[in-house]
């Protein structure tokens, strides 16, 4: 018996202590299959989408962050829009009211949350690149096809995307490339203009490496993504190295115009359940209410913005959350009464907010839905269809005759005409001139609630000083706050994890 | 089962110091006893009682002195040295000590009769047996005499309160709810903290079982001979790599050779009811609130009902309980059989558990006893519907103006809230007795474990033991839920959902040791040498499919599985009865860490001194034993899944992005740590056992201090270093010190009256030494234990140089009166404004002191007795107060009203805002003293004609009353945030037991 006892243990029924996962591989296993390839870009793309794996954000990328409130999408249109005097929240959530009022700490959740996303994104992207070098492909005997090869350049633009995003809001934060391997040196922080170099040299080969434009599949990254990104970063140039590109913005901005991107003839057609059929999209964010739901992304934007007297069944939803409401102030920028693009609803609702908390003090906003143009609600009435554009053509325009009113080289004419285009779609009176305070308010009356106030605001000089509105710096008239505040301050916990990190100034 | 015993001294054990003046009066008295040379020689035989059988291995002991021997293979012994005063004590695991005067005699044939409280003095620790009186190590033993009594479904509730250092806080009431133990505060922050759980020498995984409330609940509660509780590093470093946080030996109750066929049947009622409900606002106050403080619209929305929503989810809730369990020996072959049936009603309607269950153990003896087999099966299905219990929170909130039920019949005839368009309102509550009726969700959970274990004491060298033990764990759930179309907004744009869920867990362990002892002379050795291995393996699977068939079905699967191996050995070596030493070792391999990291090596070293031995005092001292003891054990059980080392991606589920015109599933690499190896954790203890005789008072003092290091934690990395903001790795140290007292005393012993007393007095301190790799003072820590209200609150957090889960809030502006001033904190770090900045830490979730108390009086056929258990320095976030304690929370974003907490009468709050839901108002002293068990006993045997015939009536009622400061419903939370919970129940239980 002691020999069988022993014997045993020796032999059969003993379990060796090299375990291997039952759902999903490791990581070698994982790159010898040509079907892996495409799914990791998936998930790169998803992770600007969703907060996990599973539906309903369940089994989340970060930890510690709610997983409905983690999503890029979501936190990234808070950051841009809450700050300003497009948006405002009426829920208690940690750290959420200090994003209207501008009193934010390094320790909030959501600039934290975003931060952290940024880099997820960057690390995510820079394994699937080192995983995908012609060596490594030809080691393991996959062809290098085209397909990896635009995988490859797509991996690269979603890493130059966030960075663009990091560069906007938080200015200087360590870069991280597929050079940096995971969990060993601590990342090195780029300086603002260290990451604007960066940024340009990368654009500018994307350029080359990426697919045409309007040539590659609905929501994937094609040339003309990576001229819009780049045209943004020449836009804010003087704001993030003090040096100003404008020239070189008109000229992305010019060549994305002219690729073949076409103004939807209905406005709110860009922001319905059936939006990818929208032939201004550029580059999109893409939501499904079967296939990739969340508590997150437009769901979060369509139901925050129903609440009072309004229906949900109107935006294809089944109830509203009630909570974002808009500002007088971006009411006060569509004077002119025929311009279908005030999509606001004032009904019950009390244009004066007196009380942040009460969802009818402050108009509601109705631009984002989850129906169709037909009028039939998207698949799910819990989770949103829409899609949402990072970059559409009316940007470029917009973009366009900045660039060329703030000195950069241009066609003034074409800028006049190219705004025009956009007013006389939301069926506005034209306008005769070009200035920088009509240009700023053009941008709000186009692109409000789609993520870019925050940055305009900041580039127009417009977001400490020399613009208040209701509630700004908590106060109901609004007041003026530190200048420090055109930067988030990085995660208070990165601080504690790479102790080289230097925090913005300010926090 | 609700025998009344005459309770007997409970055993806490321990082991012994030294220092130099020690070892050489240990010198000194080796000496002594060689020169202790005397006179005569004796010889003679031990024999057992019943059979007649020889008994090798008695221990032949002149009293007093440290010379003795031990009973050769054929029973038979040879002592010199004794003279005709000489006392002789025979002793043997399992038989009655028995004293002989030699007198004359040069040849003495003694019998040694077995009896059941002589199993009290053998103490099953890893890997073997030993008498409790040369133990070195903080082991604390309970045996069935002094279980908790009354309605106790679940075993970790027979010693809740029973023992020093070891935590019960049952998770709610729920029924068949689990409890959370804790030994000595716990040695890991984000590993897990459980003991290890050994049932018959099989450790049992940690991880949770589905369709189970408590990971216990398979056992019979009645089928528990004793536990053992190993809660320092000299006694559980034997298991190594997860006896961090203590063990718990659990034994089963085996039928004996020599018995008759006995027969136990036991019975019992019980009725339960809640024993209090929370303080809400009345109809007149929530009529008067909404006049206030709604809107013109909402003013509308009161109805003319006056309905207490917590009467209705509530209800008086009947138990029964069986169990018949049969012992004897067929054909000399020992055994026992068991069966139960327990069906529990939850006092919230719609809960119950049932459970049947069955054991049966053999221990049949071969080859002249010299291979001893011991079989166990146990198994049981449990049948839990688990009520929602959202309920609770929902009838704590719901419009007291409205009625139960409707005439609308659109929703099934319950009142709901509905939106203009007359669908349920997305945001409002639901109707709690909707909840409860048109919800259910059932699990069968059956559950296999059973082992065999060989037991052989070779014929060539009787003092050689080889035991094999394999065991296997087996559980299958099988679980379904199902929501009505009509219970809430989104279940009626779904039409109602059907899930499932199921799990199957596969754990087996084989395990083989060699045990070897040896008495020459004054010394006696015992070795013991083995190997184990053990593999655990589960895998769920989940899936909802809803009523609409435009809504996609949703289903997950996971499977896992991880393996030990693990090489140990340990000495004991006892000296003239009197020094005592212990040494083990144990060297375990993880499948959880990557090759370099994966093996550990746990040392203890344990030593112990029975002074009463060497001062002859036995007249006085009954026991007096000073031990000492260090060791380090080891912590791989991580909660964040089973190949934290590997570079491996996980593909997703139900979650696919659209590019171009297909959806495309994905894959995402997992975070991961190459490097994370186990995390240690070093203890002392110093303790003295005393007994004494003529007072009839024992007990024990333990000191014990705790370093864990290298932290299993899951801390921020440095952002773009890997594959998620954090990552479980090994950071940070934590310390526990605490101080254990054990009293037990016998004030009355006569022929009709005994009154027995004990209580145990616990005092335990943690503190988080470090939280990373460089101290940062700047650092706040990691938040954790999320709080209901605003998405992503937590109300505590890890920080270095504080208790771990201290209590992370604002700090309240009082006026005069002592009322918190709305919305006002104290600015502590000055800057001007009140941010983030200003948390600060209070307080935290665990008590200071934790004590025990019980009492128990037998007069004639009756007999009376309690168990009290208090917490002291405990704190409890009210999550209830804070989240509905204010007037915004009147109103919602919709067409709907909310009922209020009455606290809100006294602070007057109108809204709640992210930072006054954490004021350090909500955070209440929950100190408390709670009788636990009132219990009344009565001998029917003269009812029966038969003599043979056992028969005890009990009454207990359980949970009498809890005497304490705290607002909220029960002080008792684990967690320390008082969200709505389960409540415990009152317990009013009838019983009857016989015995024949």
């Amino acid at each position: 018996m002691v020999y069988t006892g022993a014997a045993l243990l020796a032999l059969g029924s003993c379990k060796d202590l090299d375990t291997k996962p039952y759902v999903g591989e490791v990581s070698e296993l994982v790159y010898q299959d040509p079907a892996s390839y495409k799914q990791i870009l998936a998930k790169l793309y998803a992770g600007l989408a969703v907060s996990g794996i599973k539906p309903k954000d369940d089994d989340v990328d970060l930890k510690n962050y709610d997983g409905g409130s983690q999503g890029y999408m979501r936190v990234y249109w808070y950051l841009q829009e809450f700050p300003t005097d497009e948006a405002i929240v009426g829920w208690g959530d940690p750290g959420l009211p200090d994003l209207h009022k501008m009193s934010w700490t390094a320790s909030n959740q959501w600039s934290s949350a975003f931060y952290s996303r940024i880099l997820y994104q960057a690390t995510v992207a820079n394994e699937f690149l080192r995983e995908t070098t012609d060596e490594k492909l030809s080691a393991r005997g996959i062809s290098n096809s085209d397909d990896i090869k635009n995988f490859r350049a797509e991996a690269r633009f979603i890493r130059a995307l966030v960075y663009s995003h990091g560069i906007d809001l938080f200015g200087s934060i360590p870069l991280v490339t597929e050079a940096d391997k995971v969990g060993s040196a601590l990342p090195k922080q780029a300086t603002r203009a260290e990451l604007f170099s960066y940024l340009e040299s990368e654009l500018k080969a994307l350029e080359n490496e990426l697919p045409d434009a309007r040539t590659n599949e609905y929501g994937r990254a094609d040339k003309a993504a990576a001229w819009m990104t780049l045209a943004k970063l020449y836009l804010n140039a003087e704001v993030y190295t003090g040096q100003a590109k404008y020239s070189e913005a008109a000229v992305y901005a010019k060549k994305v115009i002219d690729a073949g991107f076409v103004l939807s003839a209905d406005y709110q057609h860009n922001f319905l359940a059936d939006n990818d059929t929208s032939k201004e999209i550029i580059f999109p964010i893409n939501f499904d209410g079967n296939e990739t739901q969340t508590w997150g992304g437009t769901t979060t934007l369509i139901h925050a913005s129903i609440g009072g007297t309004m229906n949900p069944t109107d935006f294809g939803v089944d109830g509203g959350w009630g909570g974002f409401r808009t500002t007088k102030e971006l009411v006060a920028l569509f004077s002119d009464k025929a311009d279908k693009r005030a999509l606001f609803y004032s009904s019950g609702q009390n244009l004066e907010i007196d009380n942040i908390t009460t969802f009818t003090d402050g108009y509601a906003v109705t631009k984002w839905k989850n129906v169709k143009k037909d009028g039939k609600p998207g698949k799910n009435l819990t989770h949103t269809d829409t899609d949402f554009q990072l970059f559409r053509l009316a940007d470029a325009h917009l973009m366009y005759a900045e660039a060329v009113v703030r000195g950069g080289a241009g066609d003034g004419a074409l800028a006049l005409t190219l705004v025009n285009a956009l007013r006389t779609r939301a069926g506005a009176a034209k306008l005769t001139a070009l200035t920088l305070d009509n240009l700023l308010a053009e941008r709000g009356r186009e692109l409000f609630w789609e993520g870019h106030r925050r940055t305009d605001l900041i580039r127009f000089g417009k977001f400490t000083t020399g613009y208040n509105w209701a509630w700004k710096g908590g106060v109901k008239a609004g007041k003026d706050v530190e200048a420090f505040r055109t930067l988030f301050p990085l995660a208070a916990t990165d601080l504690v994890a790479n102790p080289t990190l230097k925090q913005n100034q300010g926090y | 089962m609700l025998e009344i015993y005459k309770l007997p001294g409970k055993t806490f054990l321990s082991s012994g110091l030294t220092k130099p003046k020690v070892a050489w009066a240990l010198l000194m008295l080796m000496l002594t006893g060689q020169l202790a040379l005397a006179q005569n020689q004796i010889a003679g035989s031990v024999k057992d009682d019943v059979d007649g059988s020889l008994i090798p291995g008695v221990t032949v002991l002149v009293k007093g002195t440290g010379n003795g021997t031990q009973t050769g293979m054929d029973g038979r012994f040879t002592l010199n040295g004794v003279s005709q005063e000489s006392v002789l004590v025979f002793s043997f695991v399992g038989m009655l000590t028995k004293e002989v005067q030699v007198g004359n005699q040069t040849n003495l044939d003694v019998k040694l009769s077995s009896d059941s409280k002589v199993l009290q003095e053998v103490v099953v620790v890893g890997y073997g047996t030993q008498k409790r009186q040369d133990l070195t190590g903080a082991i604390t033993s309970i045996s069935s005499a002094d279980f908790v009594k009354g309605n106790v479904v679940t075993p970790d509730q027979l010693i809740a309160g029973k023992l020093a250092g070891v935590q019960i806080t049952s998770n709610g009431g729920a029924p068949g709810s689990g409890s959370r133990i804790r030994i000595r505060g716990g040695s890991s922050l984000s590993a897990n903290n459980d003991p290890l759980i050994v049932v018959d020498g099989i450790p049992l995984d940690n991880s949770d079982i589905k369709g189970a409330a408590n990971a216990l609940s398979f056992i019979n509660p009645n089928d528990i001979e004793s536990f053992n509780v190993l809660k320092d590093a000299s006694a559980a470093a034997i298991y190594g790599s997860r006896a961090a946080n203590g063990v718990i030996i659990i034994t089963t109750k085996k039928g004996n050779k020599k018995d008759k066929l006995r027969v136990n049947f036991g019975t019992l009622f019980s009725a339960s009811t809640i024993a209090k409900k929370v303080n809400v606002l009345s109809s007149d106050e929530f009529k008067t609130a909404i006049g206030t403080y709604g809107t013109d619209a909402q003013k509308q929305l009161p109805g003319t009902s006056s309905t207490d929503w917590q009467d209705q989810i509530y209800r008086t809730a009947y138990s029964t309980g069986n169990n018949l369990s049969l012992t004897g020996a067929l054909k000399s072959i020992p055994y026992r059989v068991s069966v139960e049936y327990t069906k529990q009603n939850g006092v919230l309607k719609t809960s119950d558990m049932s459970r049947t269950s069955g054991s049966l153990g053999l221990t049949p003896m071969l080859f002249k006893d010299h291979l001893k087999i011991d079989i166990n099966v146990k198994a049981s299905s449990t049948k839990s519907n688990f009520a929602d219990e959202g309920a609770i929170g929902s009838a704590i909130g719901y419009d007291p103006t409205q009625p139960v039920h409707t005439e609308n019949e659109k929703f099934g005839g319950y009142f709901q809230w509905l939106n203009p368009q007359g669908n349920i309102e997305s945001q409002a509550p639901s109707n709690p007795l909707a909840l409860l009726e048109l919800k259910s969700n059932e699990a069968v959970l059956k559950r296999v474990i059973a082992n065999v274990q060989f037991d052989y004491k070779f014929h060539f060298l009787p003092d050689l033991r080889a035991n094999w033990n394999i065991g296997v764990d087996q559980s299958d759930t099988d679980g379904d839920e199902f929501s009505s179309p009509l219970v809430s907004a989104s279940s009626f744009t779904n039409n109602g959902s059907t899930g499932y869920y199921t799990q199957s867990r596969k754990n087996f362990t084989n395990q083989f040791y060699l045990n070897y002892v040896k008495q020459v002379g004054i010394q006696s050795i015992n070795v013991m040498a083995g190997v184990e291995n053990q593999g655990f393996v589960r895998e769920n699977e989940n899936g909802t499919t809803y009523g609409n068939p435009d809504v996609p079905a949703i289903k997950s699967y996971f499977k896992t599985d991880y393996a030990l191996l693990s090489y140990f050995g340990r000495v004991n070596y006892v000296l003239n009865d009197k020094y005592l030493a212990t040494v083990t070792v144990r060297r375990d391999g993880s499948s959880r860490f990557a090759k370099q990291n994966r093996w550990g090596t746990f040392p203890s070293v344990a030593l112990a001194w029975k002074i009463n031995k060497e001062f002859a005092r036995d007249d006085v001292f009954s026991d007096l034993k000073l031990r000492a003891g260090w060791g380090i054990t080891g912590q791989q059980d991580l909660s964040t899944g089973d190949y934290p080392y590997l570079n491996a991606y996980t593909p997703g589920q139900g979650i696919k992005y659209q590019l171009g015109n297909t959806f495309v599933s994905v894959l995402r690499p997992n975070a991961y740590d190459p490097d994370i190896k186990w995390e240690q954790t070093a203890s002392t203890n110093l303790g003295l056992d005393f007994g004494l005789s003529k007072a009839r008072i024992s007990g024990s003092i333990d000191f014990y201090l705790k370093k864990t290091t290298d932290l299993i934690n899951e801390i921020d990395v440095a952002a773009g270093s890997n594959f998620s903001n954090k990552v479980t790795t090994n950071v940070g140290s934590l310390e526990n010190k605490g101080v254990e007292v054990v009293l037990n005393y016998t004030p009355i012993s006569t022929e009709f009256l005994t009154w027995d007393v004990s209580a145990n007095f616990t005092y335990n301190k943690r503190k988080i030494t470090a939280l990373t790799k460089v101290n940062n003072p700047t650092y706040v820590g990691v938040l954790v234990e999320s709080i209901d209200g605003g998405t992503g609150n937590y109300g505590q957090v890890h920080s270095t140089g504080f208790e771990p889960n201290a209590f992370f809030v604002y700090k309240q502006v009082y006026n005069e009166n002592g009322t918190p001033v709305e919305g006002a904190f104290e600015d502590l770090n000055g800057d001007g404004v009140i941010t983030e900045l200003d948390r600060y830490r209070y307080q935290a979730a665990a008590p200071d002191y934790f004590l025990g108390f019980s009492s128990q009086v037998a007069y004639k056929k009756a007999s009376i007795g309690f168990v009290m258990r208090s917490n002291v320095g405990n704190y409890a976030y009210n999550n209830v107060y804070s989240n509905r304690g204010t007037y915004q929370n009147l109103t919602g974003t919709g067409n709907y009203i909310n009922n209020l907490s009455a606290n809100v009468l006294e602070t007057g709050f109108k809204a709640r805002t992210d930072q006054s839901i954490l004021s350090d108002y909500y955070v209440q002293n929950a100190s408390f003293l709670r009788m636990d068990n009132i219990n009344f006993g009565y001998n029917l045997d003269h009812l029966f004609k038969n003599k043979k015939i056992r028969a005890q009536l009990s009454l207990v009622a359980q949970n009498v009353f809890v005497i304490s400061k705290y607002k909220g419903l029960d002080p008792e939370i684990a967690t320390g945030i008082d969200k709505q919970v389960y409540p415990r129940p009152r317990t009013y239980s009838l019983g009857l037991n016989l015995n024949f």
